[in-house]
């Protein structure tokens, strides 16, 4: 009988999972804009990676013969630069392929911080309470008294303009969000008779935060995740465009807008073509994370 | 509600301090020396560095200089911007009205927006009207304002030359700044058409202001008036006959407006944050571009002063908002 009790264990996880997943599944291709925009998503990131490959110029060689090219719909415009090039003679659809990887990289990177930084300290609050947790909390209003977009152009000036200090910046600025969400989920958790189970046997404090109460407050963090990733890419581009971002030549989508600026009258390619990129990323990040949150939030479910 | 009040402003004071020392240490993390960067090219001779070094405090111990900051503060001084040697509180108050008109008619054109579409949403849910309301919603939410501010302009400054590209007024006109909103004080000087150049100057940024508030009370409204709708009360008062214009109209909305309130109010914070883009690109002369300005020009006790006071500006908002939450919701005095 032993034997078979624990096979029974043993075979009932991996089927949970999958069974998880399908439900998981289910709810979430019932919202079509949320498959849009993972397929959108998922396009971006295939460009990304092959930017190498399909892009047909280099971001940052200059043709001299070719400054202000319209893109080849229009008068003037060749197959040769298909959405046009920019004043200094670059090609623009291959700025905007290369562009993809670092709106991707600036939302991964951000998030993985935030997240990481965010959730250990809002566990900590969480779990221990006390004065531990009034201090994290207080730390959190005091960021959170600041507009995040103010408070992370101020951090890039102290840590001077690059895209890394920005990341860092952004990060900064976005993780209070995840120590809330994490503090009200773990509190929620703590009074559930599991952990008290738990906790009877003696389970190891570290080992009780992150391996017994923690994958139960995933739901919320995950649609934070995948909110932020698109906060991010839009204050990163700001602050490109600000000019605290990444620095000139980067192909960052941001910093194209910034340097596009002056030729808004001239030449309408330069100036919508990058923010459009922006937009649709940013768009297709939010529609996933609209049906991430309706299909793993079983509060939200229902309206 | 009394006990309620002093409970918020208990959480509050220790917050604030918190920002008065972010503020503080701000000037400090400066890599280098603050007096030699302020300075920037030009250098100084090593008199002038030391008496500058004891006019701001810097050769004082570290806990003595906060102290002494703080004492400032008491005193209503924010410093002094090295640029224009005008005190920082005095240069802000000059420039914060033409942020305040800009915010308040971003605001008033979000809620007068926002706030039908999303009732009218949640009605009709799942009809087509519904889709495209969520739609543009998601769409303005998801927007790069600077980048939406630049297509506007190109588009009714550039193409239909309907509206001016930059500034709150035309320069024809001049008159005595008396409450520091250019459309009252466009009215009041009685100069013929200095009104309707202050509203074509203010309607694009407006517009580019009130994107993502837009969305986000439309979305708001929605989720609330849903949430609402499928209440007893409401099943009651269909039951009873009342038509369903009063049912929506008086018995939901009531209801549904109390989270749609904390959204408004917490739209402040966003609205600065916004400022600071939508000012840089029309060329508004309000507290964003100054904020981007002095952070350009390393005028570093403008932007430590700033800082100070749009935080202090966003916490006694956010304040407000909380209490008049409760006033309307006794729930939320109650518990706790």
């Amino acid at each position: 009988m032993p034997d078979g009790v624990a096979q029974q264990v043993i075979d009932f996880r991996p089927v949970g999972r999958m069974a998880l997943m399908r439900e998981f599944w289910a709810y979430f291709s019932e919202n079509r804009g949320a498959v849009m925009g993972l397929c959108f998503f998922v396009a971006i990131i295939i460009i990304a990676l092959f930017a190498d490959f399909i892009a047909p110029h280099l971001p940052n060689e200059q043709y001299r013969e070719a400054f202000l090219r319209p893109p080849f719909w229009q008068d003037g415009g060749s197959l040769e630069f298909p959405l046009g090039t920019d004043a200094v003679g670059r090609d623009m659809l291959s700025r905007l392929i290369y562009g993809a990887r670092f709106s991707l990289f600036i939302g991964c990177v951000v998030v993985s911080i935030a997240l990481v930084v965010g959730v250990v300290l809002g566990l900590v609050a969480g779990f221990f309470r006390g004065r531990i947790d009034t201090a994290i909390m207080r730390l959190m209003d005091i960021i959170l008294a600041f507009p995040s977009l103010l408070l992370a152009l101020v951090l890039v000036a102290i840590l001077g303009p690059s895209l890394i200090n920005a990341m860092i910046a952004i990060a900064i600025v976005q993780q209070p969000h995840y120590v809330r969400l994490t503090r009200a989920a773990v509190m929620g958790e703590m009074s559930k008779d599991y952990v008290t189970a738990a906790r009877v046997i003696g389970v190891r404090r570290l080992r009780l935060m992150f391996v017994t109460i923690l994958p139960n407050c995933m739901a919320p963090l995950i649609v934070q995740a995948a909110l932020s990733f698109s906060t991010a890419i839009l204050d990163a581009a700001a602050l490109g465009f600000l000019g605290m971002g990444a620095q000139p030549p980067t192909p960052e989508w941001g910093t194209m807008l910034a340097e596009a600026r002056e030729f808004i009258l001239r030449a309408w390619w330069v100036v919508t073509l990058p923010g459009c990129a922006i937009l649709l990323t940013v768009l297709a990040i939010n529609l996933m994370g609209d049906g991430l949150r309706d299909a793993l939030d079983p509060k939200l479910k229902r309206s | 509600m009394f006990i309620y009040v002093l409970k918020k402003i208990g959480v509050i004071i220790p917050t604030f301090l918190g920002v008065t020392l972010v503020a503080f240490i701000f000037i400090r993390l400066l890599p280098g020396d603050p007096v030699l960067l302020m300075a920037g090219e030009r250098g100084m001779t090593e008199e002038r560095h030391a008496r500058m070094m004891a006019e701001f405090g810097f050769d004082k111990p570290i806990l003595v200089q906060y102290g002494l900051y703080l004492n400032q503060l008491a005193h209503g001084d924010f410093g002094t911007s090295i640029i224009t040697r005008k005190p920082v509180l005095q240069e802000f108050m000059t420039l914060f009205p033409a942020t305040v008109e800009l915010s308040l008619c971003a605001i008033i054109l979000a809620v007068l927006l926002g706030l039908p579409a999303g009732m009218i949403a949640a009605v009709k849910r799942g009809s087509f009207f519904d889709h495209t309301v969520m739609t543009g919603a998601l769409t303005g939410y998801s927007m790069p304002i600077f980048w939406w501010g630049l297509l506007l302009i190109i588009f009714f400054s550039g193409i239909l030359g309907w509206t001016p590209v930059s500034g709150r007024i035309s320069l024809l006109y001049y008159f005595e700044p008396v409450t520091g909103l250019m459309l009252v004080d466009s009215l009041l000087s009685g100069q013929d058409g200095a009104f309707w150049s202050a509203i074509r100057h203010l309607i694009l940024p407006t517009v580019v202001l009130a994107t993502i508030p837009l969305a986000v009370i439309a979305r708001q409204t929605r989720s609330a008036m849903l949430e609402v709708l499928g209440e007893d009360y409401i099943r009651t008062a269909r039951a009873k006959g009342l038509s369903p214009i009063r049912v929506t109209g008086l018995h939901a909305l009531r209801n549904a407006l109390i989270p749609v309130i904390t959204v408004v109010g917490l739209q402040v914070g966003v609205l600065f944050a916004g400022a600071i883009l939508t000012e840089t690109i029309f060329s508004w002369p309000g507290i964003g571009k100054w904020m981007v300005d002095s952070i350009f020009r390393r005028d570093y006790p403008s932007v430590q002063g700033g800082l100070l006071l749009i935080a202090a500006i966003v916490m006694i908002v956010n304040l407000l908002v909380d209490l008049l939450y409760a006033l309307i919701n006794p729930r939320i005095r109650h518990t706790e």
